[in-house]
């Protein structure tokens, strides 16, 4: 890939940037409703009573320096701190009215309508095809046209279908870093999930790699919920229609994206976003 | 200033000199270098003296015909000295330390033991020749042409093939009966198992390994035999079947840990990915994980299927040791290691028999070094596919 074949999205971070305002998602209905979530990995408490709720179809940002509990708030929406030994969660998390932290509720299913992207591109060591039928199959889909056309939209949808599509059944790990993460996304919508989670999905990516991503996100949002965490505060002024500023385990400020980078109410969110601290 | 900068700049002389100053590190450096290089000499080492004490076997040099032209010991004069001594059978060393009377000596012994030869149609054949070594053959008394070792008969039958397959037959009941074992605990161990449970279960597994193998024999014998002889209702109480599944019990902690070692290493974001997809964690670990670690897996079979075939003291012990060729798991058997162990001792050194033993133990050699050379090569390219490259 050249740089010239790459144009690189125009965002300007502005209150007249549309999407912007929170008048015009005051229509879009809240998903997801955190109500006094607290998170402990053992004893240590990493989320401290959090309370609010993420609109459908925006792109809701987490930021906050290390350790302020926004990843493992994103994990919690999926359940993937299931997996890790000694955590307990307490409080309520609905989506959809839903508690999903009840003990009934079956994870697998809840992943496959929550989707996530990870920090690190992660595709299979399987060929690029493979590594989306995979995920369809697991949906119970075995028709073979069927897997095929899913493959190539999902991969449309993801921005690579152009530069994939003559060598769909070489091992993805022969893609750069930004295709795989691409490829992970195309992995993640494959099976149509209601939301997708990305953790620092650009972290490690170089800065035409990111752009793609970025200009993939907001491309994604007409269609799914979009929660991100991300380090990079242009970023999350870029693509965000929301953010959440945690620090410590508490959230500090939730607002509309262009009110939290313009004018927070708060003194430590100001601090933060002018990069003072963090 | 300036002489400031020539001492820094004489500082830097001694750069050149770093690695002299630690002349400890490169002494205990090549220390460990000459003891690794020492393994591949005694592998070479052993395997040349296999191969040298098999030699003559392959050669076509041994000659176990039990009749032989006989020299009268009147004619001894007409022969060359080397004739004499190839006659004879003996060292040049030997040969030259004997005195006149001496050589007589053997020449009538000679002379006597042909007059003692068997009456047999079969006397006067080469039996460590490639075709009986390897071919049917139908001996006096056998209706149709068979696969006999009979190394102490009165015509000595030195057919390999009721040894080969005897081996075979016990390394594959022990492939079949612990590679899906291990497989499934590895799989568990590695991604199932909550962390208390893996604790226990990885150093139990292993410490199998340390069970001697000649008291898994002795359980095999005593306790296995029969539990499997009533459950199964054969007929000979000691077969390939118990000593496989004996056997397999030996390989299973080999196995195990390796599969279990590959399928940890296989990188955790692969497991997170497709959990995060909606797999079950059996899915990731058997659609996933284990797809991503068959080099290894693959590397775990190999080298027991090595073990396996290498094992000694269980397959003497359970296996009942006939040499028979048959297609049933549940008759009786003898593998190349237990006829090694069990014969060589009594064997006369540089006789026949001796060297083909020998020559067994050479083709265990080659077998599983072969093996291990295959299985390397299979897994380097499965790593390689893995990886994208190919």
């Amino acid at each position: 890939m050249t740089v010239s074949e790459i144009t690189l999205p125009k965002f300007k971070v502005d209150s007249a940037r549309p999407g912007a305002s929170a008048e015009e998602h005051s229509s879009r209905a809240p998903l997801i409703d955190l109500k006094n979530l607290s998170f402990y990995y053992g004893r240590s408490q990493a989320l401290k009573d959090i309370s609010f709720f993420i609109r459908e179809k925006v792109v809701t940002a987490f930021i906050g320096p290390s350790g302020c509990g926004k990843s493992t708030l994103l994990r919690c929406l999926n359940r993937m701190n299931d997996l890790i030994d000694g955590v307990r969660v307490e409080g309520e998390m609905r989506i959809h009215g839903h508690d999903i932290n009840s003990p009934e509720v079956d994870v697998i299913e809840l992943r496959k309508r929550v989707g996530m992207v990870f920090q690190r591109s992660n595709p299979f060591p399987k060929s690029i095809h493979e590594n989306i039928a995979y995920a369809l199959r697991l949906q119970g889909v075995k028709d073979r046209s069927e897997i095929d056309g899913i493959v190539e939209n999902s991969l449309r949808g993801a921005a690579l279908w152009d530069e994939v599509k003559d060598r769909l059944h070489t091992s993805a790990l022969g893609l750069s870093g930004g295709q795989q993460q691409r490829l992970c996304i195309a992995r993640a919508i494959a099976i149509k999930p209601e939301i997708i989670l990305m953790d620092e999905p650009a972290s490690a990516l170089d800065p035409l790699a990111t752009a793609k991503i970025e200009e993939l996100v907001l491309d994604l949002k007409r269609d799914y919920t979009i929660v991100i965490v991300t380090h990079n505060m242009q970023q999350a002024a870029r693509i965000s229609d929301y953010t959440a500023f945690f620090y410590l385990g508490e959230l500090i400020e939730y607002d509309t994206t262009t009110k939290i980078f313009t004018n927070p109410a708060k003194k430590q969110t100001e601090d933060y976003v002018t990069g003072r601290f963090g | 200033m300036n002489e400031k900068q020539t001492d820094a700049a004489r500082s830097w002389e001694s750069l050149r000199k770093g690695h002299q100053s630690r002349p400890l590190e490169w002494l205990v450096e090549r220390g460990i270098f000459l003891v690794s290089l020492s393994a591949i000499v005694m592998i070479f080492l052993i395997f040349a003296f296999v191969g040298r004490e098999a030699w003559p076997v392959v050669a076509g040099k041994m000659n176990s015909s039990s009749v032989q032209t006989v020299i009268p010991v009147a004619e001894m004069d007409k022969q060359s000295p080397a004739e004499l001594r190839a006659y004879l059978g003996l060292t040049k060393a030997k040969f030259d330390s004997m005195d006149l009377e001496t050589r007589k000596l053997m020449m009538e012994i000679k002379v006597e033991a042909d007059k003692e030869k068997p009456v047999d149609k079969d006397a006067p054949v080469n039996t460590t020749a490639w075709h009986y070594l390897f071919r049917p053959h139908a001996w006096t008394g056998y209706e149709k042409p068979s696969y006999i070792w009979q190394p102490i008969s009165l015509i000595h039958k030195y057919n390999l093939v009721p040894l080969i397959i005897g081996s075979l037959k016990a390394t594959l009941v022990a492939l079949l009966f612990s590679v899906p074992l291990a497989l499934a605990a590895a799989i568990y161990v590695s991604q199932l198992a909550p962390a208390w449970a893996k604790e226990w279960l990885k150093p139990a597994i292993e410490l199998l390994a340390g069970i001697p193998s000649v008291v898994l024999g002795f359980f095999a014998l005593i306790v296995m035999a029969t539990v499997l002889q009533n459950v199964f209702g054969y007929e000979s109480r000691l077969n390939a079947f118990v000593a496989g599944i004996a056997l397999g019990l030996a390989i299973i902690p080999v196995v195990f840990s390796i599969a279990e070692d590959a399928l940890t290493s296989v990188p955790r974001s692969y497991t997170q990915a497709a959990l995060a997809l909606g797999s079950s964690r059996w899915q990731a670990a058997w659609k996933i994980v284990l797809p991503a670690a068959i080099p290894g897996v693959f590397a775990a079979v190999v080298l027991g299927f090595g073990r396996a075939i290498g094992e000694t003291m269980i397959v003497l012990m359970a296996s009942g040791n006939a040499s028979i060729v048959s297609g049933s798991f549940f008759d009786s058997t003898r593998t190349m290691t237990a006829t090694i162990a069990a014969e060589l001792a009594e064997t006369v050194t540089g006789g026949h028999h001796y060297r083909i033993l020998f020559l067994i133990g050479a083709l265990l050699f080659i077998v599983t070094f072969a093996a291990n050379f295959a299985g390397d090569m299979v897994m380097h390219r499965l790593k390689r596919k893995l990886e994208g490259k190919a």
